[in-house]
């Protein structure tokens, strides 16, 4: 990798990034630099809300999860489990055994998805010093074919599980509409095998990149669960004590307008912003990783906590492991269960529903009338929660790095940014870079 | 996926049928498909993409596109000697796809040896089932180009 363009005097100045590439939907980033020091960041949105929550009132609780899947292209398993669970508790219903395990290997599809997409095609051309993915193709070509193979087998899982690959269509409240064969999630054993040794090789990849220097203190929040790494079920926790049920996410956090964007920013009602995603969730979840998995991060030199934002390429990757292990786990023991879905009699009430998406924790709520029809829904996606972290991340990294040049220091401003895999499309609920430097 | 034939192109139709034009490319491959052609629908996931051509020497991709031109204008590109002009494919998610997916595969070999886009300008793509008459037109012209003339005879469509 070259080694960026120092920035010659030190005057002030003004960069703007007006369209940020390899993230999902659009956004802008404004920096204003006085005197050597940052000023203000403004990270903006240009996405239009799209009223989900709207949309769905008057619709009956079973269209959730297909109209949820459509806030995202990338993570449709997020929203269509968060609402499933959500209406599962306000119906008074449990999904478990045979089924819940598909749900949590439908979600490991979901996880390899968008981790290797994101770590190989999108957040790892920065760290070669490369534009984008085509030419980390003609430069690394094993490792772009090694991507393919593993995304590819996470496109499998969502097919056999969810009935196809992007939005899969086979998820509704109570369980599926069709269990899959056990013929067919055997066929999976075998890849998955593969997919585990394909995993180890790009954790000691990444592992071994020259990471920026830039560390944060924290406040981590994620699911935890007494008996796995949580993915679709738990309570959710912090670092700093934090411990709630679901239905108490409202108490401890909310989310605010601000002027200079489309999507609403979460904060913490403790004061502060706060992150969820890869790093929440190995902070607080790192003894549930399997011993190959724990193993692997630290041959890989990754802290018991990590702090430094950039080596969440690395965790990602850990994530993919243990994705995959826990796709074999499942698939080795799955027997067809007796019924796809558990029976549902519509009633009043209240549920809520919390799972950890790809990018970090998704959160929602809906009332129902007695006849099962959504009065009012509330969700909150992951992006939004790290909307004000990313802001305090790119202050630190900005102020850090006045050194550079404005081209410089853009790409390192994309490049923080990538650490947080934002989707702005769910967001917006979401990116441009100015810097001015005066 | 139905592996290649000699001589039977895979036509992938592009797109999402719920926003209005980004539906053209799905659309003409329910006609083709019903015409007795192999052709499937797809998301433009870039990795997903590569993986569906895979085995196939001939494919055609119809897709919606938006450069600019009036509704319902027929862009073809041969692909397989040309580099695709990735503005006009935007409609991808974390810009991995249809562009991104046919440069990756140049880079790494994985080409088809005849690879054919066409992009339909679109016109409207909010929320929606409903194409733009200009572009479902242009979803007729470029399905009845693909159509070979044994096929078109068999059909209730009088050959052009």
């Amino acid at each position: 990798m070259t080694a960026p363009e120092l920035f010659q005097e030190n005057a002030s100045r003004t960069i703007k990034v007006d369209a940020l590439a390899r993230v999902e939907g659009e956004g802008a980033l404004y920096v204003r630099v006085k005197d050597g020091v940052v000023k203000d960041i403004k990270f903006r949105i240009f996405e239009p809300p799209r009223f989900f929550e709207a949309l769905l009132r008057g619709r009956m609780f079973w269209d959730a999860p297909d109209i949820t899947a459509r806030i995202c292209g990338i993570c449709p398993i997020a929203y269509m489990m968060g609402s499933s669970h959500a209406m599962e508790d306000a119906l008074g219903v449990a999904v478990t055994g045979p089924l819940a395990s598909l749900r949590r290997l439908l979600y490991c599809g979901e996880w390899v998805q968008s981790h290797v997409l994101h770590t190989y095609l999108l957040h790892a051309p920065d760290f070669f010093g490369l534009e984008d993915s085509i030419q980390l193709s003609k430069l690394h070509p094993g490792v772009v074919e090694r991507a393919l193979q593993m995304k590819k087998l996470g496109n499998t899982i969502m097919e056999v599980v969810g009935g196809r690959s992007v939005h899969p269509v086979n998820v509704k409240v109570g369980g599926f509409y069709k269990a899959p064969r056990k013929a067919e999630v055997r066929a999976l054993i075998e890849p998955l095998r593969r997919a585990i040794d394909d995993s180890l090789k790009t954790i000691a990849l990444f592992g071994g990149l020259n990471f920026p220097d830039y560390e944060d203190d924290y406040t981590f929040v994620a699911m935890r669960h007494p008996d796995e790494y949580a993915i679709e079920r738990g309570r959710i926790v912090s670092n700093r004590g934090l411990d709630i049920a679901l239905s108490q996410f409202e108490d401890h956090f909310g989310e605010e307008h601000v002027k200079h964007s489309n999507a609403l920013h979460g904060v913490a009602k403790a004061g502060g912003p706060y992150m969820v995603g890869p790093l929440a969730r190995y902070a607080l979840n790192f003894d549930q990783l399997t011993d190959l998995a724990k193993q692997a991060a630290k041959d890989a030199g990754l802290p018991r906590v990590v702090k430094n934002p950039f080596q969440s390429i690395v965790v990602r990757a850990v994530e993919v492991l243990y994705a995959f292990q826990e796709s074999l786990r499942i698939a080795e023991t799955y027997e067809e269960p007796d019924a796809s879905c558990v029976e549902i009699v519509p009633k009043a009430g209240r549920g809520f529903g919390c799972t950890e998406a790809p990018r970090g924790l998704c959160y929602h709520r809906y009332d129902l009338d007695t006849e099962g029809r959504i009065q009012t829904a509330m969700i909150v996606p992951p992006t939004s929660q790290n909307q004000k972290q990313i802001e305090r991340d790119l202050l630190g990294v900005v102020q850090r790095n006045l050194c550079l040049t404005d081209e410089s220091l853009k790409w390192r401003c994309e490049q923080a940014i990538r650490n947080y895999d934002p989707c702005i499309s769910c967001a917006t609920h979401f990116l441009k870079l100015t810097v001015e430097r005066e | 996926m139905s592996g290649n034939s000699a001589g039977s192109p895979l036509i992938v139709g592009i797109g999402n049928r719920y926003r209005s034009d980004d539906g053209i490319g799905p659309w003409v491959a329910d006609r083709l498909r019903a015409a007795g052609l192999n052709a499937i629908e797809h998301s433009g996931e870039g990795a997903g993409l590569i993986d569906a051509w895979s085995g196939h020497d001939a494919v055609i991709l119809v897709d919606a596109v938006q450069s600019g031109s009036p509704p319902g204008t027929i862009h073809r590109f041969d692909a397989a000697t040309t580099e695709l002009p990735k503005s006009f494919f935007r409609y991808s998610s974390h810009l991995f796809g249809v562009a991104e997916a046919i440069e990756t595969a140049r880079a790494l070999g994985r080409l088809p040896t005849s690879l054919v886009v066409y992009g339909i300008e679109g016109a409207l793509f909010a929320f929606g089932d409903a194409l733009t008459p200009q572009v479902q037109e242009a979803g007729v012209d470029v399905a009845n180009a693909i159509t070979p003339p044994t096929t078109s005879r068999s059909s209730a469509r009088t050959p052009e």
